[in-house]
């Protein structure tokens, strides 16, 4: 039963001290967290200035003119970065119209076709894939994917659609074609992910209204709750832009790497991303250096941009914000 | 008056005799307290005597938890809570600029509607808790707490083999105790209780409840209920708050039997709440 | 209402039935890459894999043998480093957003972090170039564990914000009340709950930095010997497998897959585990 109470109230505990640290300790605390808390601001800001600085001599030598000039010539130190810009632009495209369609068709058999258990299984292994590192993934397209694309696809892209000169010339696997691919493989992950949870957070009022019309299953995801969703599917889209847009090592890879403008998508290119990754060590003057942090400047704003567009699209439209990867 | 409940009536027929001249260990005054612009306690004013219990009734949403939490400067760490007047601790008042309220958290105590063990620490651990973060190390020290506190809060016996085990491996009742016990190492000298037995069984109830007629020779106790016939069988003054004021308060028999306000009556007769 | 057998319904269910099959299609279009690229790694990798794989330097250009020993080390260096970095400023930036992040100061770091993680690897790997490798005239460990741990920093900021967030107030009221300070009951009652929550939210970050390669590659650069000091260039395995897979050397190609096998397992264990791990949540009280 209760425990009686030792008579005289047994042996004087030792008082309990004041607590500890006064209330300095609080404040300190607070100081603490608050600094490392901007020093995420900080770094970021840093990041922009030391860019800048670095970019200036470059900037002041080319002007804007950097951004349409195709020259890129390090032995007369011409510097021009419209192929990398547009290698960026075309890849990312490319990688686009592949991985939109495939990413909506998964996003809405997760959300609305599949049986709630095999939704949860197929989500994981499709998430897994966003974690395959890009070097692997780039190894897996050196030696299984361009060779099929040189071998399957282009001929029979040629075969088809040879007429184009989008789709004519040597068939040599790596390229342009193999590069977007290898893109829209790695965005497929994140576009389907975010227009998952924007279909999941569609009220089920939407769905009901149309059954209740008479509709079939596919008309209605395709008439009330893709369209409800669009806003947040556009920011998942842009979402997966940003991404492609930064991709550096599964892209060079594949790409080809030849500083000038394709003209078809059997043709190597280059990216933004992919000429930073070969001639950064071996950059050679100062002024190259800093034609290349220039570009990487350039790259540190669009993604900025683009990110942060994305993201205000998808809060728009889903009660939260998850950093998906 | 008349007396609907018998329940309230047996409570009552092992009547105390009302005392006077027991000296308070806290005095509210003209106590206020918001929520931002929800003006959740108007104006309170009372006495709380020494080493007794002290029941603060009404229906949800009254104020009774903002006003009991307003005696340990809990209400204040809610981000947007303010309040205005005075609480005299043993004659301090404990809201004075230069009070620590992390002292006056010390010296009074509080117990949880449910049971909040850390889930990440050992029975043990949980009741020593207070002692230990506060940088007293010595182990025969914090044995000793824990046997006396867990034996104030009658859970020395059934845990006494078992102090390894996760706080949180123990029933909805036992985690109450342990809770109890939890708050009665740090050695204050109010407890405040908020509801403390409303998410346990009747058996576990009955036991906090003799628990707190235990601890009133040691402590001073403050509980908040719902429940009229706990008030009844427990607690010594009662206070009935509506909407935020305090309606009446007195010594528990009278109140419930001979109440004073119309309001009074008509809660304890169930009219409303 | 569709009339059951009219032609206009039995075309709206056949589309519905399509359109069915055409969304399975895309998973299955989506997935087949996964299993393509696992099939090759595991049966192109295994056999590559031997001890000497783990256990010599790699062999002068052109030589067949030799193994990535200095590869493997260097890597777990620079995730040493990386998390240096990483953790502290994570796990302190996450418990300021959770513990004071409701106001204007809280969202511009939340917007910041979110920018951070965004940001194109390569582009964190010419900041620290331009930060650290100039000035010391060196390529070295130190600047790679820097460029992984900046972008180990909001991964884990935002993991930990989470996982603090997900404690329940009652435990911190509960501790405040007994008298225990605010900071003492932040890291030792709140941040203690949460830990697993945290350590968790490392391991996603470490998976995802153990296989960056970009940020790297004028950092820490690459070594063919051992590490001889945290402020010389040392090797790591993607880097390695980087350099390998463009060279036109099959015993290097070779060495490739066996790497991707490694460094796959390593990126699948550690995800799955923090996954597995993240799915325990704790009960308090019942």
């Amino acid at each position: 039963m209760s425990y009686a109470l030792p008579a005289g109230r047994g042996a004087p505990l030792p008082a309990v001290p004041r607590s500890r640290g006064g209330r300095g300790g609080d404040v300190g605390f607070r100081v603490l967290l608050t600094v490392f808390g901007v020093a995420v601001i900080v770094l970021v800001a840093a990041i922009a200035c030391v860019l800048i600085g670095a970019a200036m001599p470059s900037i002041r030598r080319f002007g804007p003119a950097f951004l349409w000039t195709s020259r890129w010539d390090p032995v007369h130190n011409v510097f021009g970065a419209l192929p990398f810009v547009f290698g960026t632009v075309a890849s990312s495209t490319l990688a686009l119209l592949i991985a939109v369609p495939i990413s909506l068709g998964v996003a809405v058999y997760l959300v609305e076709i599949a049986p709630a258990q095999m939704s949860v299984a197929l989500s994981f292994v499709i998430e897994l894939l966003a974690a395959i590192p890009s070097v692997i993934l780039g190894l897996w397209g050196i030696f299984v994917l361009a060779p099929w694309v040189r071998a399957a696809v282009e001929p029979a892209l040629a075969a088809v659609l040879g007429w184009l000169p989008l789709f004519s010339g040597p068939q040599y696997g790596i390229g342009l074609l193999a590069a977007g691919i290898i893109l829209a493989i790695m965005i497929i992950p994140i576009v389907s992910s975010v227009s998952r949870d924007v279909l999941r957070a569609v009220p089920p009022e939407q769905r009901e209204a149309m059954y209740a019309l008479g509709a079939t299953r596919w008309e209605v995801i395709s008439r009330a709750v893709v369209p409800y969703g669009r806003v947040g599917i556009i920011g998942a889209v842009i979402l997966g832009l940003g991404r492609a847009l930064g991709e550096t090592i599964a892209v060079t890879m594949v790409i080809g790497n030849r500083p000038q403008i394709p003209t078809s998508l059997f043709q190597p290119a280059y990216t933004i991303a992919a000429v930073l990754a070969n001639e950064f060590s071996e950059a050679t003057s100062d002024l190259y250096l800093s034609a290349l942090i220039e570009m990487a400047l350039v790259l540190f704003a669009v993604s900025l941009i683009v990110n942060a567009l994305a993201r205000w699209l998808v809060a728009r439209v889903t009660s939260h914000t998850r950093v998906v990867r | 008056m008349m007396l609907w409940d018998h329940a309230i009536a047996s409570a009552l027929a092992k009547g105390e005799a009302i005392e006077t001249g027991v000296p308070s260990q806290l005095v509210v005054e003209d106590l206020h307290a918001y929520f931002g612009r929800t003006h959740a306690v108007k104006g309170l004013s009372l006495d709380i005597a020494a080493n007794r219990i002290t029941a603060i009734i009404g229906p949800s949403g009254c104020g009774k938890s903002t006003f009991l939490r307003c005696l340990n400067r809990m209400h204040e760490v809610v981000p947007g809570a303010r309040r205005e007047g005075r609480v005299l601790l043993d004659g301090e008042d404990i809201y004075a600029p230069s009070v620590d309220p992390v002292e006056v958290r010390r010296r009074v105590g509080m117990v949880f509607q449910r049971a909040n063990p850390f889930p990440t620490m050992s029975i043990y651990d949980n009741v020593v808790v207070g002692l230990r973060l506060n940088g007293i190390r010595d182990r025969r020290v914090l044995d000793e707490v824990a046997e006396r506190s867990l034996g104030q809060a009658a859970l020395w016996d059934e845990v006494k083999d078992v102090l390894a085990r996760p706080g949180t491996s123990l029933s909805g009742g036992q985690q109450q105790r342990l809770c109890i016990a939890r708050a009665l190492a740090v050695q204050p000298e109010v407890l405040l209780m908020d509801e403390p037995a409303s998410a346990l069984d009747p058996a576990s109830t009955l036991k906090i409840e003799e628990l707190a007629k235990t601890l009133r020779e040691t402590l001073t106790i403050v509980i908040v209920t719902h429940n009229m016939q706990q008030a009844a069988r427990v607690s010594d003054s009662t206070a009935f708050m509506l909407a935020g004021s305090l309606i009446e308060y007195g010594p528990t028999a009278e109140l419930f039997t001979r109440p004073k306000e119309r309001q009074t009556e008509d809660y304890i007769t169930g009219r409303f709440g | 209402m569709i009339a059951p057998g009219s032609r206009a319904g039995a075309r709206r269910r056949l589309t519905d039935r399509v359109m069915g099959w055409v969304c399975l299609a895309a998973i299955l279009v989506a997935i087949a890459p996964l299993a393509s690229l696992l099939g090759y790694v595991v049966v192109q990798g295994a056999p590559a894999l031997n001890w000497a794989f783990f256990t010599h330097l790699p062999a002068p250009v052109g030589e067949p043998g030799g193994g990535m020993a200095n590869a493997i080390l260097g890597t777990l260096t620079l995730i040493g480093l990386a998390s240096g970095v990483g953790v502290p400023v994570g796990i302190l930036g996450g418990l300021f957003l959770a513990e004071a992040g409701d106001g204007r100061l809280g969202w511009w770091i939340r917007f910041t972090a979110d920018v951070l993680n965004g940001l194109p690897s390569i582009v964190v790997g010419v900041f620290v170039y331009a930060l650290v490798v100039v000035p010391m005239h060196r390529f070295s460990a130190l600047a790679g564990g820097l460029a992984l741990g900046v972008m180990m920093i909001p991964l884990v900021v935002r993991t930990t914000e989470e996982m603090v967030r997900l404690v329940p107030s009652s435990l911190r009221e509960a501790s405040l009340a007994l008298g225990i300070r605010w900071w003492i009951t932040s890291l030792r009652i709140v941040l203690r709950t949460a830990t697993a929550g945290v350590i968790t939210g490392i391991m996603l970050a470490v998976a995802r930095i153990g296989g960056e390669t970009a940020p790297l590659l004028f950092t820490a650069f690459n070594n063919q010997f051992w590490q001889a000091g945290l402020d010389q260039p040392i090797s790591s395995l993607t880097v390695q497998l980087f350099t390998y897979s463009i060279a036109p050397y099959d015993d290097w190609h070779r060495q490739a897959w066996a790497a991707a096998l490694v460094l796959m397992a390593i990126t699948l264990l550690l995800n799955i585990a923090a996954r597995a791990a993240g799915r325990q949540r704790f009960t308090v009280g019942r």
